[in-house]
């Protein structure tokens, strides 16, 4: 699953400062991609905005060594962020969880789509609808202009 | 000696920008015609003195004038000559004269190349731009001189940022400027005819050219940027939605907007208040970004500096002048009628789906931005990041890639869905089964893959279409002749989004990266390619030192090869290690080499390697856009109707 | 009221919020810590290695761990406070010496003073992870019931002992 959402998320990402390297090795492919979804998706809390894969500073290095240790201890994916959030705080995390102090965050925008797209369908179905036309008001308007023409 | 003259330049040009902003809105107020003519020569007077000013802090940099702070602080007498340039507006009041200098330019380019317009109405321009030239100059005089001295002078420079020490960051935030700075030509328009309540085709038209050409730098300059993090950086990354990115995009997202919403208005008169809010909205992104980056309310990276005493100034001009444009937005917007009704099925809603898209992906930008602000007063803390960023962005963009294409054929005014139907139904079959087979010859299967290349291939089909269709009427020459500029200008835009949705889908999906040990000799092979590793060796250079790596590359077949030095170099005066990856580019894919650390005392490195298919195309079309920004300003329906404008401006005067 | 209002409206909340986050800190990251027990840990002293200090040791007494190291600079600057706050023998003061090398770090204690009742040494920096250490110095407030009451980030200064640590050190002992 945890594949499937870094394939179907686009994982575009910058590091503003020079990315550190290190050569880990894996068991297998599979921890290896669960590993990279992670440090990108850690925050460098020392850094000026940065996650743990693009940052070379001291303790991103030993959180990359924790996630690492860890994978390799056959922890999930979410065990890792659990871990990284006891100690740290929602801050660490790039991805906010979906929690009450989010809701906002995540279903807003779309709140938002779903409103204005219905606003805006409504006035534009209006528009289209043909304008009704008062029978009284037109047989009296019609009298109107009878008699108006009759005292020319 | 210069310095006091550029700082003497700054408050002259400041008295100038004052005057250019109060006598000649007052005159168009009151109708007094000697205060209105006054705006042209001042809009020229002060673009004269803050070119001045700016030539001052160029030669304090050119001379090593280190006795100036800001040069002191920023440049050194190694640096070479281009980043001695560049280096002006390298940090915090460099960059803002340079705002200042481009907000002058864009001015006098209106004061200059607006022949069409009518006078009291440019007047008006003149003066809201002259407003805002002033609270920037007051903000530099008061806050952030650059020409404030050093006494004593240092000997030697600190140096310029190693990281900005490149030609392509150099002329990143020239581009960035005339983009989002241009904005505030639109919405200098945008204020005055509100003010006038002249919100009509006319006033569309005058504002779509400068609309354009501000888009297209921004286009570039956000370009450049994410380019330049990519070669720089040593992440192979290009975007990473970090604050300051944000708020150069979130103005591009809301000038595409504006864009496609003065077209409705310039032609059908519909949508004035949409339009003339975007207008303001656009280059309120513009001013809201210049805070975010220099008040420290939010980290960054990018952040030129985090003063909150600063940001007060900012947030205050901010209050003024958005504030104030709301609130007469608010005002006169309820007077803005249009003449004509939208049906639901026509170009008009059509482009009008498209602003909404936009500008709810703008709000969900802006959103998670400030978000963590609003929890962080809640007494929380988060971070929002990437993963929130894509998510939204893409959701709330892929409806567009469809929309586009049946933007470029449905009619104006009223359509029908049996005609779009039967017109669109083959194609988009075709689409479909042509982006089954591209997906087909790629490494392994990916929906998102696949839905990628869908749109790109059905904006380029339909694309397609709308040319035939207009050119299947008549000989090639006639229609070629009587073919707007700005009809090539749409196919271009829309062609640069499918080419930047090709290389985003390709890059993001398909892309290799390996971190490994390497010792010399040692092989990796990845997606066809054999990266051998020869070790390395170490160089003096300029004003720093590098330790270069050498990697021969070579196709499985043996019909490529190439050889790439990745570099670590130590800037002699800031002593940042800085790392320079090799590239080989292609236009189909790079190849990427990174240099990580020393591992072992038999000359391993750890080092990075990746494979990144069709990333060229990010950039590509982003180019594409810009060119298509570039034919759609330079449409002469622009600048033919000066005879016609002007005779109907007087009758609308009585207005204001 | 105009719905053309709507965009000054919402201008309006966002400049608010703007504006009182000028006055917040985005880079100080606040502790999950906080009410919740103090991480276990059993670390080698650094004047006696082969001894070691548990926080279950520290179980039934209010005390306060500083992280330090020889090479953080800030460390020196609060290391009067600290040094008060020690001899003040109202709680027992722990250092987490934490990544750095044995040596500098008992020289250091050397040159400057030794304020702390003992210091343990977290040379890999792996506790400090536990405890949400992401900066030095940091300084925390145990209660007796192993619980961690308050975090300190950055250098304690005067002012804050006084202020802040001190009445949450006599609330801690009543």
């Amino acid at each position: 699953m945890k594949r499937l959402l870094l394939l179907f998320v686009f994982s575009l990402w910058v590091a503003p400062m020079q990315a550190a390297i290190e050569a880990y090795q894996f068991d297998s492919p599979e921890m290896e991609a669960d590993y990279n979804q992670l440090i990108d998706e850690l925050r460098c809390l020392v850094c000026q905005n940065q996650n743990l894969s693009g940052s070379d500073a001291d303790l991103a290095r030993d959180l990359r060594r924790e996630t690492y240790q860890m994978l390799q201890q056959g922890k999930s994916q979410q065990e890792v962020v659990d871990f990284m959030v006891a100690r740290y705080g929602d801050f660490v995390l790039y991805r906010p969880q979906f929690q009450s102090n989010t809701y906002l965050l995540w279903l807003g925008p779309f709140l938002l789509l779903v409103l204005v797209l219905y606003l805006v369908v409504r006035w534009l179905r209006a528009a289209d609808k043909p304008v009704e036309v008062d029978a009284a008001a037109m047989a009296e308007a019609k009298q109107l202009l009878e008699d108006n023409e009759s005292h020319k | 000696m210069i310095p006091e003259l550029g700082q003497f330049a700054l408050i002259i040009a400041l008295c100038v920008a004052f005057t250019q902003a109060v006598v000649p809105l007052a005159g168009a107020g009151l109708g007094v015609q000697r205060w209105i003519v006054l705006a042209v020569p001042a809009a020229l007077a002060q673009l004269l003195f803050v070119g001045i000013a700016y030539a001052c802090l160029t030669w304090a940099f050119l001379s090593n004038d280190f006795s100036v702070l800001y040069v002191a602080k920023n440049s050194n007498s190694l640096l070479p000559l281009i980043y001695k340039i560049s280096g002006v507006w390298g940090a915090h009041e460099g960059s803002l004269l340079l705002w200042s200098l481009v907000l002058a330019l864009w001015t006098g380019a209106v004061a200059l190349f607006t022949p069409n317009v009518p006078r009291v109405m440019r007047a008006r321009v003149l003066a809201i731009l002259g407003l805002v030239s002033c609270g920037f100059l007051l903000f530099i005089i008061v806050t952030s001189n650059p020409f404030e001295r050093l006494l004593p002078a240092a000997a030697q420079g600190s140096d310029l940022n190693p990281l900005l020490q490149d030609i392509g960051l150099a002329i990143h935030p020239p581009m960035l400027y005339l983009g989002y700075v241009g904005f505030s030509v639109a919405f200098a328009f945008s204020i005055a005819a509100l003010i006038s309540g002249q919100v009509d085709s006319a006033w569309a038209r005058w504002s779509r050219p400068w609309t354009n050409v501000a888009w297209l730098f921004l286009t570039l300059g956000i370009a450049l940027g994410s380019w330049w993090a990519y070669y720089e950086l040593g992440w192979g990354g290009w975007w990473f939605w970090d604050p300051v990115e944000n708020a150069s995009f979130m103005p591009w997202i809301v000038g595409t907007a504006l864009m496609h919403s003065l077209a409705i208005t310039e032609k059908r008169g519909s949508f004035k208040a949409w339009t003339a809010l975007l207008a303001i909205f656009a280059f309120a992104l513009s001013l809201l970004g210049t805070f975010l980056v220099r008040s420290g309310v939010l980290t960054s990276v990018h952040a030129f500096a985090s003063d909150p005493e600063r940001g007060v100034f900012i947030l205050g001009f901010l209050v003024l002048v958005v504030g104030g444009s709301l609130t007469l937005f608010a005002w006169r917007a309820p007077l803005l009628r249009s003449a004509v009704q939208t049906r639901l099925l026509s170009r008009d809603s059509a482009l009008l789906a498209n602003n909404i898209f936009l500008t709810v992906a703008c709000s969900a930008i802006l959103l998670g931005t400030l978000y963590p602000i609003a929890i962080d007063a809640m007494g929380g803390k988060i971070s929002v990041g990437p993963p929130y960023f894509n998510l939204m962005f893409l959701t709330l963009t892929a409806p567009l890639g469809v929309l586009i294409g049946i933007g470029m054929l449905i009619r104006w005014k009223s359509d029908s869905l049996e005609r779009l139907g039967a017109k669109l139904k083959i194609p988009a079959l075709v689409v479909l089964v042509l982006a089954l087979l591209i997906s087909l010859t790629l490494p392994y299967w990916i929906w998102t893959a696949y839905l990628g290349i869908a749109m790109a291939l059905w904006i380029a089909v339909t694309a397609g279409m709308a040319i035939y269709e207009r050119f299947h009427h008549r000989s090639l020459l006639s229609t070629l002749r009587s073919t707007p500029a700005g009809f090539y200008g749409m196919l271009l835009g829309h062609l640069g989004i499918a080419v930047f949705i090709v290389g985003v889908t390709l890059t993001s999906l398909y892309n290799q990266e390996k971190d490994l040990r390497m010792a010399p000799g040692d092989v990796y092979k990845v997606a066809g390619y054999e990266f051998t590793f020869h070790g390395v060796r170490d160089f003096n250079i300029d004003n720093y030192v590098a330790t270069r790596g050498g990697f021969t590359v070579r196709s499985e077949e043996g019909d490529f090869k190439v050889d790439l030095f990745p570099e670590k170099r130590v800037y002699l005066v800031q002593t940042m290690p800085m790392t320079e990856a090799a590239i080989d580019a292609g236009l189909t894919r790079d190849l990427f080499i990174a240099l990580g650390e020393p591992l072992d005392k038999e000359g391993a490195w750890a080092v990075r390697i990746y494979y990144k298919p069709f990333i060229r195309w990010i950039w590509l079309g982003a180019i594409i856009m810009a060119l298509g920004g570039l034919f759609a300003a330079s449409d002469r329906r622009y600048r033919r109707l000066a005879r016609s404008t002007s005779s109907s401006s007087t009758g609308v005067e009585q207005l204001s | 009221m105009s719905r053309f209002a709507l965009p000054l409206v919402v201008f309006v909340l966002m400049v608010g919020l703007l504006g009182y986050g000028l006055r917040l800190d985005p880079k100080k990251v606040p502790s999950p810590l906080i009410d919740k027990p103090a991480p276990e840990f059993s670390l080698s002293m650094l004047a006696t290695p082969s001894r070691q200090l548990s926080t279950k040791d520290m179980l039934g007494q209010v005390w306060v761990l500083n992280v330090w190291a020889s090479w953080c600079v800030s460390c020196r600057a609060e290391h009067a406070v600290i040094t008060a706050l020690a001899n003040k023998n109202l709680v027992t003061v722990v250092g987490l010496n934490y990544k750095d090398e044995p040596g500098d770090a008992t020289r250091w204690l050397e040159q400057f003073g030794n304020p702390y009742a003992t210091s343990v040494i977290d040379q890999d920096g792996r506790v400090g992870i536990d405890w949400g250490v992401y900066g030095v110095p940091e300084t925390f407030v145990i209660g007796a019931d192993g619980m961690i009451k308050y975090k300190h980030i950055g250098p304690v200064t005067h002012e804050s002992l006084e202020q802040t640590i001190m009445p949450i050190l006599k609330e801690l002992k009543s």
